[in-house]
């Protein structure tokens, strides 16, 4: 009977420090563990004491993969506490943002931290002499998210103009123009897109478990409604304490959570798997290309339902921007009367749904804080699958194995600087 | 031959790494100009042979020391990439509060198990060549201390306050927008990213040097402020200065 070791020290292509140790012997696997090792940070600690207008500014600083993602959440978190309700006109703009977040950090996710385990490379960096117009593609696409971002927030990392009650400056509408006309323009791109993905030959691994996202009856949520679960029906977002159940695990510095089941799943595939009837056109028949249905219980689907949502991304951006060219854009009053109160906010960013939760006093000072991210409510999932996955390979060679769980843990496209911040595999 | 590069990370939101991967077109010409040797966070192959390090995020528990040491001695440069190496960043906000109570806020009775002190930037463990200042990074100073260096110059990192770079873009002062801005002691180079999009600079690039003699104190004279206050109202980027003053 054979002996596994594997210990991957800091799994690469994922944004943070996690491990995977695994240890076999004899045939009988007796460690098959995901460990995030990421220094802690402590950002709900260091909060309190802070301005309502500093929040969403410190809380972009969990993530620079998905700074607008956080920010939002905050900004919501924030005004939902001081009875603070934002106009049509910054909904709007805040939606576009976080469409734009999607598309760069799935064409970020799909492209340069996935698809290199397809074609055998160790990055994409050896691509660009192999496959050039696959990684100028792929660059092209992330700019156009990139400076759609910039126009919208200011900043991709790290957005600067969304505020409380609105925006410190609003977007020009030569550049919104300018944007949509590339946005036009990227169809065939999204359409090379859709061709390599189909290429790709996708694990072929199941396991159903639970999974949670945002859901809204007027669209494809990502921004704002209420948590869904396919094993629990809805609930309204004040709820997330009861429906995520964080804990802590020893060999993690991030927090894990549960609901139904002892795991559930967060991100693009949850979404799909939720949401799915709400895709644009477009998105849904790049759905029924890729052979992604709903309800997909691989895991390694994920990377698939991520090029669905960046193809939708693109049309739903689109009829935003249609919509904002349409009512034109106007300076708004932002004053607030200040408050006390306790508010939270949950936005679907790439990887899943963010919660953050915050209590001010009546001077707008932060007196509790409390964040739970996606990869954190992943992290449990993750092990269940590893533990699910790694029977069914355990007769491949050693690094066969490894690579397999490698990709499933970066299917997940983890955010372990969000989680505690984690990867890594072990074999020991 | 190329000189052989490295990223390494330690407390931060990478976003400054995600920053070098934001070159986009620019990235490939980079990416030719060099060997790119350590990346985890977008490449699975490594070497520990490398020339240059560049090195995002704060030191903040006992085991990222030793790690860093020995980034230091490998290198012949070593750059810090961002607010969080460059001047300790967010990270020292923590600093404020006794650090058993902000272990116990947020990991409650396991807080035993998460090793923590007060962060730090790089340069107050080991010693640093050049630094690449902001939070975010700004991409266009990148690529000229990326240039700088290939071209074995030393980087021209500005020493005057953003203020200047305000003033030639032609922005409305944020203090007569009704705020407070950090602008007049805070060390140029970012375009005046902030102040542009109408909000205030909050000293993420740290201040100028001698910030008594090079602020704009004319600036803040106008409204009111000395220097010290004015850096007293904002500790998101600056705390590690404020504490080591």
């Amino acid at each position: 009977m054979k002996n596994i070791n594997i210990n991957v020290d800091h799994v690469t292509r994922v944004e943070g420090h996690g491990n995977i140790v695994v240890n076999v012997k004899e045939g009988k696997i007796e460690e098959c563990k995901w460990e995030v090792v990421e220094a802690p940070r402590f950002f709900e600690a260091f909060v309190r004491g802070r301005s309502y207008l500093e929040l969403a500014h410190i809380t972009s600083r969990i993530c620079g993969i998905c700074s607008i993602g956080h920010t939002l959440c905050s900004l919501q978190a924030t005004e939902a506490a001081l009875g603070v309700k934002i106009s049509e006109q910054t909904r709007l703009l805040r939606r576009i943002l976080i469409q734009g977040e999607n598309l760069q950090s799935h064409v970020l996710h799909a492209y340069f931290l996935a698809a290199p385990d397809f074609v055998g490379a160790p990055s994409v960096f050896p691509l660009v002499k192999t496959h050039p117009e696959v990684v100028v593609r792929a660059l092209r696409m992330k700019k156009l998210a990139n400076d759609l971002c910039d126009v919208f927030g200011g900043r991709t990392v790290h957005p600067i103009t969304p505020t409380v009650n609105g925006f410190t400056k609003l977007p020009g509408i030569k550049e919104i123009k300018a944007i949509r006309q590339r946005l036009a323009e990227a169809v065939p791109d999204l359409e090379a897109t859709l061709e390599l993905f189909k290429t790709l030959k996708i694990p072929d691994f199941k396991r159903e478990t639970e999974y949670i996202s945002l859901k809204s009856k007027e669209e494809y949520a990502l921004y704002d409604g209420v948590i869904a679960s396919t094993d629990a029906g809805t609930t309204p977002v004040e709820n997330y304490r009861s429906w995520t159940n964080e804990y802590l695990v020893p060999h993690s510095t991030a927090k894990y959570t549960k609901h139904v089941r002892d795991t559930y799943m967060v991100g693009a595939l949850a979404r799909f798997n939720n949401n799915h009837d709400q895709l644009s056109p477009q998105a849904k028949k790049a759905a029924e290309e890729l052979g992604l249905q709903a309800p997909c219980y691989n895991p390694f689907m994920i990377t698939v339902a991520q090029v669905v949502e960046a193809v939708h991304a693109v049309f739903e951006i689109i009829r935003l921007i249609d919509e904002v060219l349409d009512k034109g854009l106007k300076e708004e009053d932002r004053r607030i009367l200040l408050k006390g109160g306790k508010g939270v906010g949950a936005v679907d960013v790439p990887r899943g749904i963010l919660f953050h939760d915050y209590t001010y006093d009546k001077n707008g000072i932060c007196l509790e804080a409390n964040c739970i991210i996606p990869t954190n409510q992943n992290h449990a999932n993750i092990q269940k699958d590893m533990e699910a996955l790694l029977p069914q390979i355990l007769d491949r060679p050693q690094e066969k194995i490894r690579l397999s769980l490698e990709m499933l843990v970066r299917a997940y496209d983890p955010c372990i600087s969000c989680s505690t911040h984690l990867l890594q595999v072990k074999f020991v | 031959m190329k000189p052989k590069i490295a990223f390494f990370d330690f407390a931060s939101c990478e976003g400054c790494q995600l920053q070098v991967v934001n070159l986009e077109a620019e990235m490939l010409d980079v990416v030719g100009a060099v060997d790119i040797v350590q990346f985890r966070e977008a490449m699975t192959e490594k070497s520990d042979d490398y020339a240059i390090a560049f090195v995002e995020g704060s030191i903040t528990r006992e085991k990222d020391i030793p790690r860093l040491k020995k980034i230091r001695e490998q290198a012949a440069i070593l750059v810090a990439l961002g607010a969080c190496a460059t001047i300790g960043g967010v990270n020292c906000l923590k600093n404020f509060q006794p650090l058993d109570e902000v272990r116990k806020y947020v990991y409650g009775d396991k807080a035993d198990w998460y090793e923590t002190f007060p962060a730090r930037p790089i340069d107050a463990v080991v010693p640093v060549d050049y630094y690449i200042h902001g939070c975010p990074i700004h991409k266009d100073e990148l690529l000229k201390v990326v240039k700088s260096l290939l071209l074995g110059k030393k980087p021209e990192i500005p020493t005057y306050p953003i203020c200047v770079e305000c003033k030639r873009a032609g922005n409305v002062c944020v203090f007569e927008l009704g705020s407070t801005c950090l602008g007049p002691v805070t060390r140029a180079g970012c375009g005046a990213w902030c102040p542009t999009h109408r909000d205030n600079c909050a000293g993420c690039r740290g201040l100028v040097p001698d910030p008594n003699t090079n602020a704009e104190k004319e600036v803040l004279k106008k409204y009111g402020l000395t220097v010290d206050q004015a850096v007293g109202q904002f500790r998101i980027f600056l705390g590690y200065a404020e504490v080591a003053k």
